[in-house]
Protein backbone atom coordinates (compact mmCIF):
# COMPACT_ATOMS: atom_id res chain seq x y z
CA UNK A 1 0.00 0.00 0.00
CA UNK A 2 1.61 3.78 -0.77
CA UNK A 3 0.81 6.04 1.32
CA UNK A 4 0.58 9.81 0.22
CA UNK A 5 0.55 12.05 2.48
CA UNK A 6 -0.88 15.70 1.95
CA UNK A 7 0.87 18.55 3.96
CA UNK A 8 -1.08 20.21 6.57
CA UNK A 9 -0.98 23.39 4.21
CA UNK A 10 -1.55 21.98 0.68
CA UNK A 11 -0.97 25.22 -1.61
CA UNK A 12 1.06 25.84 -5.20
CA UNK A 13 4.09 25.64 -3.00
CA UNK A 14 3.74 22.32 -1.47
CA UNK A 15 1.66 20.54 -3.79
CA UNK A 16 4.97 19.27 -5.30
CA UNK A 17 5.53 16.90 -2.36
CA UNK A 18 2.10 14.84 -3.53
CA UNK A 19 3.35 14.71 -6.81
CA UNK A 20 6.58 13.60 -5.88
CA UNK A 21 5.43 10.83 -3.60
CA UNK A 22 2.80 9.81 -6.65
CA UNK A 23 5.80 9.39 -8.80
CA UNK A 24 6.52 6.56 -6.29
CA UNK A 25 3.27 5.08 -6.84
CA UNK A 26 3.55 2.35 -9.97
CA UNK A 27 1.38 -0.64 -9.06
CA UNK A 28 -0.46 -2.12 -5.80
CA UNK A 29 -3.37 0.23 -3.72
CA UNK A 30 -2.52 3.67 -3.04
CA UNK A 31 -3.85 5.96 -0.14
CA UNK A 32 -4.12 9.57 0.09
CA UNK A 33 -3.84 10.49 3.54
CA UNK A 34 -5.54 14.25 3.78
CA UNK A 35 -6.74 13.91 7.51
CA UNK A 36 -4.39 16.51 8.49
CA UNK A 37 -5.29 18.97 6.32
CA UNK A 38 -6.20 22.62 7.22
CA UNK A 39 -5.37 24.98 4.69
CA UNK A 40 -6.04 24.54 0.64
CA UNK A 41 -5.79 26.74 -2.08
CA UNK A 42 -6.78 26.45 -5.24
CA UNK A 43 -3.87 25.33 -6.49
CA UNK A 44 -3.80 22.72 -3.88
CA UNK A 45 -6.96 21.66 -4.92
CA UNK A 46 -6.82 20.35 -8.71
CA UNK A 47 -3.62 19.06 -7.51
CA UNK A 48 -5.05 16.73 -5.41
CA UNK A 49 -7.64 15.80 -8.01
CA UNK A 50 -4.98 15.69 -10.62
CA UNK A 51 -3.22 13.49 -8.41
CA UNK A 52 -5.82 10.81 -7.75
CA UNK A 53 -6.75 10.72 -11.39
CA UNK A 54 -3.48 9.93 -12.20
CA UNK A 55 -3.31 7.18 -9.52
CA UNK A 56 -6.79 5.49 -10.59
CA UNK A 57 -5.37 5.28 -14.04
CA UNK A 58 -1.93 4.53 -13.55
CA UNK A 59 -2.81 1.92 -10.55
CA UNK A 60 -6.15 0.59 -12.44
CA UNK A 61 -8.24 1.47 -9.33
CA UNK A 62 -9.48 4.32 -7.02
CA UNK A 63 -6.72 5.32 -4.52
CA UNK A 64 -8.39 5.40 -0.72
CA UNK A 65 -8.80 9.62 0.40
CA UNK A 66 -8.67 9.66 3.75
CA UNK A 67 -10.93 12.71 4.52
CA UNK A 68 -9.80 16.14 6.62
CA UNK A 69 -10.43 15.75 9.98
CA UNK A 70 -11.66 19.01 10.51
CA UNK A 71 -15.01 19.57 9.76
CA UNK A 72 -14.07 23.54 8.73
CA UNK A 73 -11.61 21.87 6.07
CA UNK A 74 -14.23 19.30 5.28
CA UNK A 75 -17.20 21.85 4.36
CA UNK A 76 -14.93 23.76 2.56
CA UNK A 77 -14.08 21.27 0.35
CA UNK A 78 -17.77 20.31 0.08
CA UNK A 79 -18.52 23.86 -0.45
CA UNK A 80 -15.88 24.68 -3.65
CA UNK A 81 -17.01 21.22 -5.51
CA UNK A 82 -13.83 19.28 -4.26
CA UNK A 83 -15.85 16.43 -3.13
CA UNK A 84 -18.09 16.05 -5.85
CA UNK A 85 -15.10 15.46 -8.60
CA UNK A 86 -12.96 13.70 -6.56
CA UNK A 87 -16.25 10.95 -5.81
CA UNK A 88 -14.70 10.36 -9.79
CA UNK A 89 -11.39 9.20 -8.37
CA UNK A 90 -11.13 8.52 -4.93
CA UNK A 91 -13.10 5.95 -3.33
CA UNK A 92 -13.66 7.82 0.51
CA UNK A 93 -16.09 7.49 3.55
CA UNK A 94 -17.99 10.55 3.51
CA UNK A 95 -19.18 11.89 6.55
CA UNK A 96 -21.82 15.03 6.47
CA UNK A 97 -19.71 17.70 6.22
CA UNK A 98 -20.80 20.84 8.35
CA UNK A 99 -22.87 23.37 6.52
CA UNK A 100 -20.84 26.42 6.38
CA UNK A 101 -22.16 29.13 4.70
CA UNK A 102 -21.09 30.25 1.25
CA UNK A 103 -18.42 32.56 1.47
CA UNK A 104 -18.18 35.16 -0.94
CA UNK A 105 -14.06 34.64 -1.52
CA UNK A 106 -15.38 31.93 -3.94
CA UNK A 107 -14.67 33.00 -7.30
CA UNK A 108 -14.74 30.05 -9.12
CA UNK A 109 -15.58 26.34 -7.79
CA UNK A 110 -13.58 23.09 -9.34
CA UNK A 111 -14.88 23.37 -12.77
CA UNK A 112 -14.32 20.41 -15.47
CA UNK A 113 -13.24 21.88 -18.36
CA UNK A 114 -13.51 20.16 -21.15
CA UNK A 115 -15.17 21.56 -23.84
CA UNK A 116 -15.50 24.74 -25.46
CA UNK A 117 -19.21 25.36 -23.66
CA UNK A 118 -17.42 25.02 -20.47
CA UNK A 119 -14.99 27.99 -21.16
CA UNK A 120 -18.07 30.29 -21.71
CA UNK A 121 -19.80 28.80 -19.17
CA UNK A 122 -16.57 29.76 -16.51
CA UNK A 123 -16.27 33.30 -18.07
CA UNK A 124 -20.01 33.39 -17.60
CA UNK A 125 -20.27 32.58 -13.83
CA UNK A 126 -17.24 35.08 -13.96
CA UNK A 127 -18.59 37.78 -15.04
CA UNK A 128 -21.69 37.73 -12.26
CA UNK A 129 -18.96 37.12 -9.56
CA UNK A 130 -15.80 38.81 -9.84
CA UNK A 131 -16.72 42.67 -9.21
CA UNK A 132 -16.78 42.00 -5.87
CA UNK A 133 -13.60 40.29 -5.67
CA UNK A 134 -11.62 42.42 -7.89
CA UNK A 135 -13.04 46.11 -6.54
CA UNK A 136 -13.81 45.17 -3.21
CA UNK A 137 -11.23 42.65 -1.90
CA UNK A 138 -8.20 42.85 -4.25
CA UNK A 139 -9.05 46.92 -4.86
CA UNK A 140 -8.46 46.54 -8.64
CA UNK A 141 -11.21 48.88 -10.74
CA UNK A 142 -13.90 47.43 -12.31
CA UNK A 143 -12.36 47.39 -15.77
CA UNK A 144 -10.25 44.34 -14.65
CA UNK A 145 -13.34 41.64 -14.79
CA UNK A 146 -13.31 42.02 -18.36
CA UNK A 147 -9.24 41.03 -18.62
CA UNK A 148 -9.75 38.81 -15.72
CA UNK A 149 -11.96 36.52 -17.73
CA UNK A 150 -10.08 36.92 -20.88
CA UNK A 151 -7.14 35.76 -18.89
CA UNK A 152 -9.54 32.89 -17.60
CA UNK A 153 -10.98 31.94 -21.15
CA UNK A 154 -7.16 31.73 -22.38
CA UNK A 155 -5.76 29.75 -19.70
CA UNK A 156 -8.66 26.98 -19.87
CA UNK A 157 -8.69 26.73 -23.44
CA UNK A 158 -4.87 25.85 -23.05
CA UNK A 159 -6.47 22.56 -21.49
CA UNK A 160 -8.73 21.89 -24.92
CA UNK A 161 -6.12 23.22 -27.40
CA UNK A 162 -2.95 21.48 -26.05
CA UNK A 163 -3.46 18.84 -23.29
CA UNK A 164 -6.20 17.14 -25.18
CA UNK A 165 -7.34 16.07 -22.29
CA UNK A 166 -10.13 16.69 -19.58
CA UNK A 167 -8.52 19.53 -16.76
CA UNK A 168 -10.14 21.82 -14.09
CA UNK A 169 -9.95 25.29 -13.34
CA UNK A 170 -10.31 26.90 -9.98
CA UNK A 171 -10.11 30.69 -8.23
CA UNK A 172 -10.48 31.83 -4.98
CA UNK A 173 -9.15 34.90 -3.38
CA UNK A 174 -7.27 34.71 0.16
CA UNK A 175 -6.00 36.67 3.07
CA UNK A 176 -2.22 35.99 3.41
CA UNK A 177 -1.41 36.93 6.82
CA UNK A 178 1.92 35.61 7.35
CA UNK A 179 3.61 35.66 3.71
CA UNK A 180 2.06 38.68 2.54
CA UNK A 181 -0.10 40.80 4.81
CA UNK A 182 -2.84 41.20 2.26
CA UNK A 183 -5.22 39.52 0.23
CA UNK A 184 -4.23 37.32 -3.06
CA UNK A 185 -6.36 36.11 -5.63
CA UNK A 186 -5.38 31.98 -6.17
CA UNK A 187 -6.17 30.70 -9.72
CA UNK A 188 -5.46 27.22 -10.64
CA UNK A 189 -5.27 25.39 -13.47
CA UNK A 190 -4.85 21.37 -13.95
CA UNK A 191 -4.83 19.39 -16.73
CA UNK A 192 -3.18 15.49 -17.17
CA UNK A 193 -2.74 15.64 -21.11
CA UNK A 194 0.06 15.46 -23.04
CA UNK A 195 2.05 18.30 -21.39
CA UNK A 196 3.96 21.15 -23.66
CA UNK A 197 7.18 18.51 -24.34
CA UNK A 198 4.69 15.77 -26.10
CA UNK A 199 2.59 18.89 -27.49
CA UNK A 200 5.22 20.59 -29.40
CA UNK A 201 7.86 17.85 -30.16
CA UNK A 202 6.52 16.97 -33.82
CA UNK A 203 6.94 20.29 -34.66
CA UNK A 204 9.91 21.84 -32.80
CA UNK A 205 12.17 18.92 -31.09
CA UNK A 206 14.37 18.77 -33.72
CA UNK A 207 15.80 22.00 -34.19
CA UNK A 208 17.03 21.49 -30.10
CA UNK A 209 18.27 18.29 -30.25
CA UNK A 210 19.45 16.97 -27.02
CA UNK A 211 18.29 19.69 -25.09
CA UNK A 212 14.88 18.79 -25.93
CA UNK A 213 13.35 18.28 -22.95
CA UNK A 214 10.36 19.11 -20.63
CA UNK A 215 12.43 22.64 -19.61
CA UNK A 216 12.92 23.78 -23.01
CA UNK A 217 9.71 23.04 -24.14
CA UNK A 218 8.22 25.26 -21.74
CA UNK A 219 10.61 28.26 -22.02
CA UNK A 220 9.57 27.74 -26.34
CA UNK A 221 5.87 27.95 -24.88
CA UNK A 222 6.33 30.67 -22.21
CA UNK A 223 8.61 32.98 -23.30
CA UNK A 224 8.97 32.72 -27.07
CA UNK A 225 5.20 31.90 -27.75
CA UNK A 226 6.12 28.35 -29.78
CA UNK A 227 3.14 26.99 -30.48
CA UNK A 228 2.60 23.31 -32.35
CA UNK A 229 0.48 25.06 -35.13
CA UNK A 230 1.71 26.68 -38.35
CA UNK A 231 -0.49 29.43 -37.98
CA UNK A 232 0.51 32.82 -36.90
CA UNK A 233 -2.36 33.61 -35.20
CA UNK A 234 -1.45 30.69 -32.15
CA UNK A 235 0.71 31.05 -29.70
CA UNK A 236 -0.70 34.65 -28.11
CA UNK A 237 -2.79 33.34 -25.36
CA UNK A 238 0.10 32.48 -23.17
CA UNK A 239 1.81 35.82 -23.96
CA UNK A 240 -1.06 37.77 -23.08
CA UNK A 241 -1.86 36.63 -20.01
CA UNK A 242 1.95 36.92 -19.00
CA UNK A 243 1.44 40.35 -19.81
CA UNK A 244 -1.60 40.78 -18.23
CA UNK A 245 -0.26 39.48 -14.91
CA UNK A 246 2.51 41.74 -14.94
CA UNK A 247 0.29 44.13 -14.79
CA UNK A 248 -1.32 43.09 -12.00
CA UNK A 249 2.26 42.27 -10.44
CA UNK A 250 0.95 39.03 -9.96
CA UNK A 251 2.66 35.64 -10.18
CA UNK A 252 2.48 33.10 -13.15
CA UNK A 253 4.17 29.83 -13.39
CA UNK A 254 3.59 26.68 -15.38
CA UNK A 255 4.84 23.22 -14.00
CA UNK A 256 4.29 20.41 -16.89
CA UNK A 257 6.39 17.12 -16.43
CA UNK A 258 9.75 17.82 -14.99
CA UNK A 259 10.23 21.09 -15.03
CA UNK A 260 8.09 24.48 -14.25
CA UNK A 261 8.95 27.97 -15.41
CA UNK A 262 7.60 31.13 -13.85
CA UNK A 263 7.25 35.18 -13.91
CA UNK A 264 8.26 35.93 -10.87
CA UNK A 265 6.94 39.67 -9.13
CA UNK A 266 10.12 40.62 -6.76
CA UNK A 267 7.25 39.61 -3.58
CA UNK A 268 7.81 35.99 -4.57
CA UNK A 269 10.65 34.36 -4.03
CA UNK A 270 9.85 30.83 -6.88
CA UNK A 271 12.70 30.05 -8.95
CA UNK A 272 11.78 31.15 -12.71
CA UNK A 273 12.80 27.85 -13.67
CA UNK A 274 13.05 24.67 -12.12
CA UNK A 275 13.97 21.35 -13.49
CA UNK A 276 14.52 17.44 -12.27
CA UNK A 277 10.97 17.58 -10.62
CA UNK A 278 8.86 14.47 -9.50
CA UNK A 279 7.31 13.47 -13.38
CA UNK A 280 3.78 14.57 -13.42
CA UNK A 281 1.52 14.50 -16.66
CA UNK A 282 -0.21 17.58 -18.13
CA UNK A 283 0.40 21.13 -17.11
CA UNK A 284 -0.53 23.05 -14.28
CA UNK A 285 -0.65 26.51 -14.51
CA UNK A 286 -1.04 28.94 -11.15
CA UNK A 287 -1.28 32.81 -11.13
CA UNK A 288 -1.50 34.80 -7.60
CA UNK A 289 -2.56 38.09 -7.74
CA UNK A 290 -2.14 40.53 -5.33
CA UNK A 291 -4.46 43.16 -3.90
CA UNK A 292 -3.30 46.52 -3.99
CA UNK A 293 -3.02 47.71 -0.36
CA UNK A 294 -1.58 45.94 2.49
CA UNK A 295 -4.26 44.75 5.36
CA UNK A 296 -7.13 42.39 5.98
CA UNK A 297 -9.68 45.49 5.18
CA UNK A 298 -11.46 45.61 2.19
CA UNK A 299 -11.85 48.18 0.02
CA UNK A 300 -14.80 49.99 0.81
CA UNK A 301 -15.84 47.60 3.03
CA UNK B 1 -28.13 49.39 -55.88
CA UNK B 2 -27.50 52.19 -53.60
CA UNK B 3 -25.55 54.79 -55.90
CA UNK B 4 -22.04 53.83 -54.57
CA UNK B 5 -21.85 50.48 -55.90
CA UNK B 6 -21.05 48.59 -52.84
CA UNK B 7 -23.35 46.75 -50.91
CA UNK B 8 -23.96 47.34 -46.89
CA UNK B 9 -23.78 44.15 -44.66
CA UNK B 10 -24.39 44.94 -40.65
CA UNK B 11 -23.14 41.91 -38.84
CA UNK B 12 -24.53 41.98 -34.98
CA UNK B 13 -21.97 39.89 -33.41
CA UNK B 14 -23.53 39.23 -30.45
CA UNK B 15 -26.67 37.76 -32.55
CA UNK B 16 -23.84 35.76 -34.01
CA UNK B 17 -22.48 34.87 -30.76
CA UNK B 18 -25.69 33.56 -29.24
CA UNK B 19 -26.67 31.32 -32.05
CA UNK B 20 -23.40 29.42 -31.98
CA UNK B 21 -23.10 29.36 -27.92
CA UNK B 22 -26.19 29.16 -25.44
CA UNK B 23 -25.10 31.48 -22.86
CA UNK B 24 -26.50 34.38 -21.10
CA UNK B 25 -23.80 36.58 -22.09
CA UNK B 26 -22.63 37.65 -25.48
CA UNK B 27 -18.69 37.16 -25.33
CA UNK B 28 -16.41 36.64 -27.97
CA UNK B 29 -14.53 33.64 -26.48
CA UNK B 30 -12.95 30.76 -27.81
CA UNK B 31 -11.55 29.83 -31.17
CA UNK B 32 -14.10 27.34 -31.85
CA UNK B 33 -16.39 29.97 -31.50
CA UNK B 34 -14.29 32.60 -33.16
CA UNK B 35 -14.14 30.29 -36.31
CA UNK B 36 -17.95 29.85 -35.81
CA UNK B 37 -18.81 33.22 -36.00
CA UNK B 38 -16.47 34.23 -38.73
CA UNK B 39 -17.60 31.12 -40.94
CA UNK B 40 -21.00 32.63 -40.54
CA UNK B 41 -20.11 36.68 -41.88
CA UNK B 42 -18.43 34.61 -44.72
CA UNK B 43 -21.78 33.14 -45.08
CA UNK B 44 -23.41 36.24 -44.90
CA UNK B 45 -20.96 38.38 -47.07
CA UNK B 46 -20.99 35.40 -50.27
CA UNK B 47 -24.61 36.61 -50.45
CA UNK B 48 -23.71 40.36 -50.63
CA UNK B 49 -22.75 41.97 -54.28
CA UNK B 50 -19.27 41.99 -55.83
CA UNK B 51 -18.18 44.89 -53.31
CA UNK B 52 -19.11 45.33 -50.11
CA UNK B 53 -18.87 47.28 -46.76
CA UNK B 54 -19.34 45.16 -43.63
CA UNK B 55 -19.91 47.06 -40.48
CA UNK B 56 -19.18 44.43 -37.45
CA UNK B 57 -20.97 45.64 -34.30
CA UNK B 58 -19.13 44.80 -31.44
CA UNK B 59 -21.14 47.55 -29.10
CA UNK B 60 -23.56 44.29 -27.44
CA UNK B 61 -20.48 42.05 -26.36
CA UNK B 62 -18.53 41.91 -23.30
CA UNK B 63 -15.86 39.94 -23.08
CA UNK B 64 -13.51 39.52 -26.22
CA UNK B 65 -10.49 37.13 -25.70
CA UNK B 66 -7.27 36.36 -27.91
CA UNK B 67 -7.97 33.32 -29.73
CA UNK B 68 -11.61 34.73 -30.87
CA UNK B 69 -10.21 38.23 -31.94
CA UNK B 70 -7.74 36.52 -33.76
CA UNK B 71 -10.55 34.36 -35.42
CA UNK B 72 -13.11 36.83 -35.99
CA UNK B 73 -10.65 40.02 -36.62
CA UNK B 74 -6.98 38.61 -37.72
CA UNK B 75 -8.63 35.72 -40.08
CA UNK B 76 -11.55 37.80 -41.56
CA UNK B 77 -9.09 40.23 -42.78
CA UNK B 78 -6.46 37.66 -44.30
CA UNK B 79 -9.21 36.37 -45.97
CA UNK B 80 -10.72 39.11 -47.78
CA UNK B 81 -7.64 41.32 -48.23
CA UNK B 82 -5.24 39.12 -48.88
CA UNK B 83 -1.78 41.40 -48.57
CA UNK B 84 -0.33 43.14 -52.02
CA UNK B 85 -4.24 42.34 -53.98
CA UNK B 86 -6.35 45.18 -54.26
CA UNK B 87 -9.44 44.18 -52.04
CA UNK B 88 -13.21 44.55 -52.54
CA UNK B 89 -14.21 43.82 -49.17
CA UNK B 90 -14.32 46.71 -46.43
CA UNK B 91 -14.57 46.74 -42.98
CA UNK B 92 -15.26 48.98 -40.21
CA UNK B 93 -15.20 47.51 -36.37
CA UNK B 94 -18.23 49.33 -34.71
CA UNK B 95 -19.00 49.95 -30.90
CA UNK B 96 -15.01 48.78 -30.57
CA UNK B 97 -14.54 49.53 -26.57
CA UNK B 98 -11.13 50.17 -24.25
CA UNK B 99 -11.56 46.81 -23.16
CA UNK B 100 -12.03 45.87 -27.01
CA UNK B 101 -9.35 47.33 -28.71
CA UNK B 102 -6.62 45.29 -26.48
CA UNK B 103 -7.15 42.21 -28.11
CA UNK B 104 -8.06 43.63 -31.21
CA UNK B 105 -5.03 45.22 -31.47
CA UNK B 106 -2.49 42.67 -30.45
CA UNK B 107 -4.31 40.37 -33.10
CA UNK B 108 -3.88 43.16 -35.82
CA UNK B 109 -0.16 43.51 -34.98
CA UNK B 110 0.64 39.68 -34.90
CA UNK B 111 -0.46 39.81 -38.71
CA UNK B 112 0.55 43.03 -39.32
CA UNK B 113 -2.78 44.20 -40.12
CA UNK B 114 -4.38 47.17 -40.22
CA UNK B 115 -8.30 47.93 -39.48
CA UNK B 116 -10.81 50.69 -39.25
CA UNK B 117 -12.67 51.40 -35.96
CA UNK B 118 -15.45 52.93 -34.77
CA UNK B 119 -15.73 53.81 -30.38
CA UNK B 120 -18.36 53.74 -28.74
CA UNK B 121 -18.37 57.17 -28.61
CA UNK B 122 -18.34 57.64 -32.53
CA UNK B 123 -15.36 58.43 -33.56
CA UNK B 124 -13.45 56.41 -35.99
CA UNK B 125 -9.55 55.53 -35.89
CA UNK B 126 -6.96 53.43 -37.43
CA UNK B 127 -6.49 50.48 -35.10
CA UNK B 128 -3.34 48.02 -35.83
CA UNK B 129 -0.01 48.73 -37.19
CA UNK B 130 -0.93 51.70 -39.61
CA UNK B 131 2.31 53.68 -40.96
CA UNK B 132 3.02 57.43 -40.13
CA UNK B 133 2.25 58.07 -43.90
CA UNK B 134 -1.02 55.47 -43.09
CA UNK B 135 -2.33 57.13 -40.17
CA UNK B 136 -1.32 61.22 -41.94
CA UNK B 137 -3.38 60.19 -45.44
CA UNK B 138 -6.25 58.16 -43.18
CA UNK B 139 -6.60 61.17 -41.04
CA UNK B 140 -6.83 64.08 -43.96
CA UNK B 141 -9.20 62.01 -45.67
CA UNK B 142 -11.78 61.57 -41.75
CA UNK B 143 -11.60 65.10 -41.57
CA UNK B 144 -12.84 65.83 -44.75
CA UNK B 145 -15.01 62.91 -45.58
CA UNK B 146 -14.51 62.31 -49.35
CA UNK B 147 -11.84 63.87 -52.23
CA UNK B 148 -12.72 63.83 -55.64
CA UNK B 149 -9.66 62.70 -57.81
CA UNK B 150 -9.16 66.76 -58.95
CA UNK B 151 -8.03 67.71 -55.47
CA UNK B 152 -6.07 65.31 -54.56
CA UNK B 153 -2.65 66.94 -55.93
CA UNK B 154 -3.59 70.11 -53.73
CA UNK B 155 -4.82 68.23 -50.82
CA UNK B 156 -2.35 65.49 -51.09
CA UNK B 157 0.80 67.83 -52.58
CA UNK B 158 3.37 65.10 -51.52
CA UNK B 159 3.69 61.81 -53.73
CA UNK B 160 4.44 59.77 -51.02
CA UNK B 161 0.87 60.56 -49.28
CA UNK B 162 -0.57 60.41 -53.04
CA UNK B 163 1.05 56.67 -52.84
CA UNK B 164 -0.44 56.63 -49.68
CA UNK B 165 -3.69 57.25 -50.34
CA UNK B 166 -3.95 54.50 -53.39
CA UNK B 167 -2.20 52.20 -50.69
CA UNK B 168 -4.94 52.37 -48.01
CA UNK B 169 -7.62 51.98 -50.98
CA UNK B 170 -5.74 48.71 -51.79
CA UNK B 171 -6.13 47.71 -48.33
CA UNK B 172 -9.77 48.69 -47.84
CA UNK B 173 -8.89 51.46 -45.21
CA UNK B 174 -10.73 54.06 -48.16
CA UNK B 175 -13.25 53.24 -50.67
CA UNK B 176 -12.75 54.82 -54.40
CA UNK B 177 -16.26 55.21 -55.66
CA UNK B 178 -16.07 53.29 -58.92
CA UNK B 179 -18.09 55.05 -61.31
CA UNK B 180 -16.55 59.23 -59.80
CA UNK B 181 -13.67 57.75 -58.86
CA UNK B 182 -14.14 60.12 -55.62
CA UNK B 183 -12.07 59.11 -52.43
CA UNK B 184 -14.96 57.99 -49.23
CA UNK B 185 -13.74 57.46 -45.52
CA UNK B 186 -15.14 54.27 -44.81
CA UNK B 187 -16.62 56.44 -41.78
CA UNK B 188 -18.56 58.67 -44.15
CA UNK B 189 -19.68 55.72 -46.56
CA UNK B 190 -20.80 53.50 -43.37
CA UNK B 191 -23.51 56.90 -42.01
CA UNK B 192 -24.29 57.15 -46.14
CA UNK B 193 -25.28 53.86 -46.56
CA UNK B 194 -26.20 52.69 -42.90
CA UNK B 195 -27.14 56.01 -41.10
Amino acid sequence: MHVIRVPSSLDYSTVDSVFRQCAQAVEGKALVDAGYLRFVDPQGLVGLLSAGALLKRRLGQAPHLRLPRQAEVLGYLARIRFLEQARRFFSMEIRRPREIAASSDVLLEITPVTTNSDVHAVVDRVQTRAGTILTRTLGYPLVTVVQFSVVLSEVCQNIIEHAEAPGWVAAQAYYWAKRRDRWMLVIAVSDLGRGFRESLAAEHAGRFGKRWGDGSALEAAFLHGVTRFQDLGRGQGIQQIRKQVRRWDGLISIRSGTARIADVPEWDDTPALEQGLARFPGAQINIVLPAKQRGRERSGA
Amino acid sequence: MNGFGIDPVAIDLRRLVQRQVASLYAHLVTRPTGRAVRLAIESQLANAGEMALSVIDFSEVHVVDFSCADEVVAKLLLHYQPPGQATRAFFVLRGVSDLHLEPIEAVLERHRLTAVAETAAGLCRLVGVPSEADARVWRSLEERGALSPGDVPAHLPDEVDRATLESLVRRGLVFRRPESGDYLALSNLMRSLMG
